[in-house]
């Protein structure tokens, strides 16, 4: 029964318009950003890398593909949790506004079997979404931009990575944004059985991330404790694969947090689901 | 012998300090169309959804097909189909896939060919590949209907199937829940607020009243169904009355505009008396049969 609601809530998801906002959104602003650094990138990199000029030579193409990939994952990490909620934080509530919820809540499969489908239908599509930022961002940058070292400045000062040997970083890399996303989208979704409404869950969510994000950035003693805990401190864990040595150890704690997030939002999602009065 | 199909014992309900339900108590026989009558805010749809537990019960037992619903959900859930308060579908799909989606989970196999059927025999045949969203009221309430009865379940709860309806809908939803009965021999719930839809139709019923049950039983026994309550409307009222008094014993009653009498009499005699009047030179322009379920239906909700 899974697996037969989970090919419902697929379809359900494929025929709903706001299911391709995300898409058209991320083709949209990625786009964006490639012509724009196709027609005026240079002069962009000429003004990052003045500072360098004086103390290093650069030989070859800097502004390339994955150059390009980097760049748009870093900026899009934030603001894609958006997208993913637009469909995933509608998943019940959504449902439950309709009436449908209802209709389906009267038919032979156990609330966790329509949780649970709804959950899995919820990580295809984030899945989805991940694998076109990654065409997108990866895929179209090397068309346009070409191949090359890959030059980063991070925390520890400039790293430069061989073209040979990036490609592997960036395969776990947006497998490292799936996982955040992932969890953005088992947040949201239990957000959404809390709500009879749409809206709620998808303002909840941005809310939540925006509000950690804030507490993660600030150098406050009271919150040093509960930064290491926070969901989005650990959305850009995959920056660590492009530091020279990777810090393994720092990856696989984020991974550990953020699969916790989605077995404690799942969990809770459950839970209430399965004491949920459905009313509407 | 009936047996038993649902058994309801003291089933209460109360959302945040309003007792929605209070000790409600019913049984539904196989095969019986069971009326389910209340005015508004009685606790008919509350207690419905408990029955599907779509919401929790506080407190009562609920068994079904002689299961317990609490333990034995999606057994007991597989052999009904229902609508409940109205047919809400997803609107950005066809008639068809929204059924082709509900039959998935209906637990019992429905092939293709038995959705198009369904949706002929509720009379939507053409409009399969219509979204849900173009539907008119009447078309929702077929598509609700449809869906309740795809998987072929032995119970059907319908809450309020006629609202909102054309009186040409009505009939129709009356004589689909008639051919459920009688020709397929459906056990069917029906919670209406058209009184005479359940006179009509219903063979047993429940009247509940402000969480509680006011009364249950057969139809006929309840309503004394031997008795009927008629209105005459004549040239001469008096008369009539006298005549009424003199040679059948009957204390009739003129209405307010004392142009009708109206006279609670057996079934039998209604000819008789129609004979006396015209005998004795009364001119009759109607004789009309009161629905005897509305003033019960009121009286038991005023001394309930």
């Amino acid at each position: 029964m899974l697996l037969k609601n989970t090919i419902n809530e697929l379809i359900k998801i494929i025929a709903k318009p706001r299911s391709y906002i995300g898409f058209g959104a991320l083709t949209l602003l990625i786009g964006v950003i490639l012509l724009a650094m196709k027609a005026d990138g240079k002069s962009f990199i000429s003004f990052v890398t003045a500072s360098f000029e004086q103390t290093l030579s650069f030989n070859g193409e800097i502004l390339n593909g994955n150059l390009m990939a980097f760049v748009i994952l870093q900026m899009l990490i934030i603001h894609v949790p958006l997208l993913v909620a637009l469909v995933t934080g509608d998943l019940v509530s959504g449902e439950a506004a309709m009436g449908t919820l209802r209709m389906m809540a009267t038919k032979p499969i156990s609330r966790s079997a329509i949780l649970g489908s709804k959950l899995l239908a919820g990580a295809i599509y984030t899945l989805l979404l991940t694998l076109w930022m990654a065409f997108m961002a990866y895929g179209v940058g090397q068309w346009m931009f070409g191949s090359g070292d890959l030059i980063v400045l991070n925390n520890d000062g400039l790293v430069i990575i061989p073209s040979d040997d990036i490609l592997w970083r960036y395969l776990y890399g947006f497998g490292l944004a799936y996982l955040a996303l992932l969890a953005i989208a088992s947040m949201s979704i239990c957000f959404s059985v809390f709500s009879d409404n749409s809206i709620g869950p998808i303002v909840s969510t941005m809310s939540v991330i925006i509000l950690f994000t804030i507490i993660g950035s600030l150098d406050v003693s009271s919150f040093h404790s509960i930064q290491p805990f926070l969901l989005t401190t650990h959305m850009s864990a995959w920056r660590s694969l492009f530091e020279m040595p990777v810090p393994v150890g720092d990856i696989l704690n984020s991974v550990y947090i953020l699969i916790a997030h989605i077995i404690g939002f799942t969990g809770i999602a459950l839970w209430k689901f399965n004491k949920k009065d459905i009313n509407t | 012998m009936n047996s038993t199909i649902v058994s309801v014992k003291n089933l209460s309900k109360s959302f945040k300090g309003f007792q929605a339900v209070k000790d409600v108590s019913f049984t539904v026989n196989k095969n019986d169309v069971f009326g389910f009558l209340g005015p508004n805010g009685a606790g008919k749809s509350t207690s419905l959804r408990c029955m599907l537990s779509l919401i929790k019960e506080d407190s009562g037992d609920i068994s079904l097909f002689g299961m317990p619903m609490k333990s034995n959900r999606t057994a007991v859930l597989s052999n009904i189909g229902s609508i409940i308060e109205k047919p809400d579908f997803y609107k950005y799909l066809s008639a068809y896939k929204n059924l082709e989606l509900l039959a998935r989970i209906s637990g019992s196999s429905v092939s293709k060919s038995a959705i198009n059927d369904i949706l002929e025999f509720v009379g939507l045949q053409g409009r399969e590949n219509h979204r849900f969203r173009t539907f008119s009221h009447g078309m929702k309430q077929r598509l609700g209907i449809a869906q309740a009865l795809m998987h072929n379940p032995e119970l059907i709860i319908l809450d309020e199937p006629t609202t909102g309806l054309d009186p040409q809908g009505i009939v129709d939803i009356r004589n689909l829940i008639l051919k459920l009965s009688q020709e397929q021999g459906k056990t069917v719930i029906l919670s209406s607020h058209q009184l005479s839809e359940i006179e009509m139709i219903a063979n047993r019923m429940v009247i509940i009243n402000k969480g509680e049950t006011l009364i249950e039983g057969s139809v006929n026994e309840l309503l004394n169904t031997s008795q009927m309550v008629v209105r005459f409307q004549l040239d001469d009222v008096q008369r009539g009355l006298k005549l009424l008094s003199l040679d059948f014993g009957i204390d009739a009653k003129p209405d307010a505009t004392g142009q009708e009498l109206e006279l609670e009499i057996e079934k039998m005699r209604i000819a008789d008396v129609a004979e006396c009047f015209v005998k004795n030179g009364i001119r009759i322009y109607s004789i009309e049969q009161k629905r005897k379920l509305e003033d019960y239906f009121i009286k038991m909700i005023k001394e309930g």
